[in-house]
C-alpha cells in the first residue's frame, strides 16, 4: 500500500499531463467514473446517500484488519470519477491516516476550477463523509479496547 | 418603423450590440444558449445604466430638485413603454416588481388572500415553474382552498378538455404559464382565458418566457393579470412587472407597507396611495427600471414578428439537427413552442453533458429548471436545456449538435 502522499502525487502527475485541456480533463474524470465498479442496488439506500451533493452519491465503508475500505457509486459518471479519486487515496488506509489526511491534491490539480463551485461543495461533502466513517470506526475500536 | 417590416435582419449587426458574446470561454468562442435563464444585454442597456448613475441618479417622486425630476420622468417613461409593449389600457395598471416571482407572489398574497375561501379551487398546469406553484400552495393552505393541476401530455402539451373538466363554480383563480421555461410549450392561453372567464375565474399569465419571443397583447387576450421579468428580454436583472386590470388592482389590499405606497399616515390610521404606487413600497430599482426602456426599444425596433419568425426558423433547424443524434431524446415536442430545446442523452446525466458542453464554450442549463413536478411527469431528474435568443445563429446550433454528437459517442 502506497502512502497517501505517494498516491496523491500520482494523481497530480496524471492531471498535470492534461492540465491545459479542460475537455480532456473532464473526459478523464468521466472515464475514471465509468471504471469504478457499481454498487449493488441494495446498498443504494437513502441512509448511504451523501447529503449536500446535487447528483446522487452513495457511500459505504467496511473495516477490516485496522483498515477502512470504501465503496461508492453515483448516478453521474463525472461525480463517480470524483469519488473514485478519493477512494484511490483513502481506501485501505487506517482511520487515523484518513482523519489526518491533508488532501492537497484537490487544490494542486485545481479541482474547483475544473468542476465549479456547486460540484466542489458536493466534493467536500464526500470528503467529510469519508472522514466521518473513519472516526466512527476509530471510536468503535477504542470502545472495544 | 422601417425595421419592423424587414423579413430578415443582420445577425452580425445584432450580435455586435452584445459585448459579452464576443469572447472565448475555455478556448472556444462563447456559444450562449442559456437565454431562458437570462439573456445578454445590448450596449444601449448598459449605457443607459451608466448614464443614469453618472448624470442624474436621484430618488424619484416627491423630489423638488432637477435631478429628481429627471429621474422620475425616466422612471415613468419606462412604465409607459411597458404599457405600450403589452398594449395595456393604462400605464397605472403596470406595477414594477423585482421580477415574475415577486409579481406572482403579490397576486397570491393580495388578490388570492382576499378572495379565496375554504373549498375554493385554484388551477395551474403541470408545466409551471415553481414560482407559479408555491405561492398558490401557500395561499391555498392558509385559506383551505385546493390546488388543481391540468395534466401534461407526452408531447409536453396540455389538453383543453382536461382543463374544462377541472373548471367549476369552485374555480376562483387560474394561473398558467404563457410559455413553459423547461420545454418551450406555448399554452393555448386565449382559450384558457375564455373558458376560465365563463366559469367566473380570474386568469393570471406567467409571461416570463413569452414576452421576448411572442407578440403579447393583454387586451386582446383579456387576461386579468400578467407577470414577467425583463432580464429574460435583454433588460437588467431585478426588474419585472405585474399588469392587472384597474378595478382588480384597486380592490386589492396593498402587498407591503412603507414609503411611496401611502396617502396619509397617522398613528391611528393610514390611507393608501392610488395604483400603481399602492403596490410599490420603498425606493424601487430606479436605475435598472430606467435602463429597461432600452431593452423594450431594442425588441420593438427589431420587430416582434421578425423576432418570432427568425427564432422559429432557428428552433426548427435546431430540432432537426438534434433529432439526428443517436441516444438523444427531445423532451417537449409541442406543436407550438418558443425557442427551447430540452433533451436528455440516454445513459448520461444532464450535469455531465452540461459540463462537457461548457468545456467547448457552450452555455446551457442542466437540471430540473425549477419545474420538479414536470420532470417527475417525464420520469426524469432533469434535462439539458438549450434556449434561444434573437442573437443566436444556425452556426451555433451546428456547434451544439457537433459537440453532442461527440459526447454521445462516449456513452458506454
Amino acid at each position: 500500500m502506497n502512502s497517501i502522499e505517494e498516491i496523491q502525487q500520482d494523481i497530480i502527475d496524471e492531471f498535470e499531463l492534461i492540465a491545459e485541456d479542460r475537455e480532456a480533463t473532464i473526459f478523464y474524470i468521466m472515464e475514471l467514473g465509468q471504471k469504478l465498479p457499481s454498487m449493488s442496488d441494495d446498498s443504494k439506500t437513502e441512509d448511504n446517500m451523501i447529503k449536500g451533493c446535487q447528483s446522487k452519491v452513495w457511500l459505504t465503508a467496511s473495516y477490516e484488519d485496522g483498515k477502512v475500505n470504501f465503496l461508492a457509486d453515483s448516478n453521474t459518471d463525472i461525480t463517480k470519477g470524483l469519488i473514485s479519486l478519493l477512494i484511490r487515496v483513502l481506501s485501505g488506509q487506517t482511520p487515523d491516516t484518513i482523519l489526518n489526511a491533508d488532501l492537497n491534491f484537490v487544490e494542486k490539480i485545481g479541482m474547483s476550477q475544473i468542476i465549479g463551485s456547486q460540484r466542489s461543495n458536493g466534493f467536500n461533502s464526500m470528503i467529510k463523509q469519508m472522514k466521518m466513517y473513519a472516526l466512527g470506526f476509530k471510536t468503535k475500536e477504542q470502545v472495544k479496547q | 418603423m422601417e425595421t419592423a417590416v424587414k423579413q430578415s435582419f443582420d445577425i452580425a449587426a445584432i450580435r455586435a450590440q452584445f459585448p459579452v458574446l464576443n469572447q472565448e470561454v475555455n478556448g472556444y468562442p462563447l456559444t450562449y444558449l442559456d437565454n431562458a435563464a437570462t439573456t445578454q444585454k445590448p450596449m444601449r442597456v448598459i449605457e443607459a445604466l451608466t448614464e443614469y448613475y453618472t448624470s442624474y441618479n436621484s430618488n424619484i417622486h416627491r423630489g423638488i430638485h432637477t435631478l429628481a425630476e429627471k429621474a422620475t420622468h425616466a422612471f415613468e417613461v419606462t412604465r409607459k413603454e411597458i404599457q405600450k409593449f403589452i398594449n395595456a389600457p393604462e400605464s397605472e395598471e403596470v406595477i414594477f416588481t423585482k421580477g415574475t416571482s415577486e409579481s406572482l407572489n403579490l397576486v397570491a398574497a393580495t388578490y388570492g388572500r382576499q378572495n379565496l375561501k375554504a373549498g375554493d379551487e385554484v388551477i395551474v398546469t403541470g408545466l409551471e415553474h415553481h414560482s407559479n406553484i408555491v405561492p398558490w400552495q401557500m395561499v391555498c393552505e392558509e385559506k383551505g382552498a385546493k390546488l388543481k393541476v391540468v395534466p401534461v401530455s407526452e408531447k409536453g402539451e396540455i389538453n383543453l378538455d382536461d382543463f374544462k373538466n377541472l373548471l367549476s363554480d369552485k374555480t376562483k383563480i387560474v394561473s398558467v404559464a404563457y410559455a413553459s421555461n423547461a420545454l418551450g410549450t406555448v399554452n393555448p392561453v386565449k382559450e384558457i382565458i375564455n373558458l376560465a372567464h365563463q366559469a367566473g375565474a380570474v386568469v393570471i399569465l406567467d409571461a416570463a418566457q413569452a414576452l421576448s419571443h411572442l407578440n403579447v397583447d393583454v387586451q386582446s387576450l383579456d387576461c386579468d393579470f400578467m407577470a414577467s421579468s425583463f432580464h429574460k428580454m435583454y433588460g437588467p436583472t431585478g426588474v419585472g412587472f405585474l399588469y392587472g386590470k384597474r378595478h382588480l388592482l384597486e380592490e386589492m389590499p396593498p402587498y407591503q407597507g412603507g414609503g411611496e405606497m401611502i396617502k396619509e399616515v397617522t398613528f391611528e390610521k393610514t390611507t393608501y396611495n392610488e395604483i400603481p404606487f399602492k403596490f410599490e413600497a420603498g425606493t424601487p430599482n430606479i436605475a435598472d427600471i430606467v435602463a429597461t426602456k432600452e431593452a423594450i426599444d431594442f425588441i420593438s425596433e427589431l420587430g416582434k414578428e421578425n423576432i418570432h419568425t427568425y427564432e422559429n426558423k432557428l428552433l426548427a433547424y435546431g430540432t432537426e439537427k438534434l433529432s439526428q443524434i443517436d441516444k438523444l431524446r427531445l423532451i417537449g415536442t409541442a406543436d407550438h413552442k418558443v425557442g427551447v430545446l430540452s433533451f436528455v442523452l440516454e445513459g448520461m446525466h444532464p450535469f455531465d453533458v452540461g459540463m462537457m458542453l461548457d468545456a467547448k464554450g457552450i452555455a446551457v442549463r442542466t437540471g430540473h429548471h425549477c419545474t420538479m413536478p414536470l420532470m417527475d411527469r417525464f420520469g426524469l431528474e432533469g434535462t439539458v436545456r438549450a434556449s434561444l435568443a434573437v442573437y443566436n445563429t444556425k452556426e451555433e446550433l451546428d456547434v451544439l449538435a457537433e459537440s453532442l454528437f461527440k459526447i454521445s459517442s462516449r456513452i458506454k
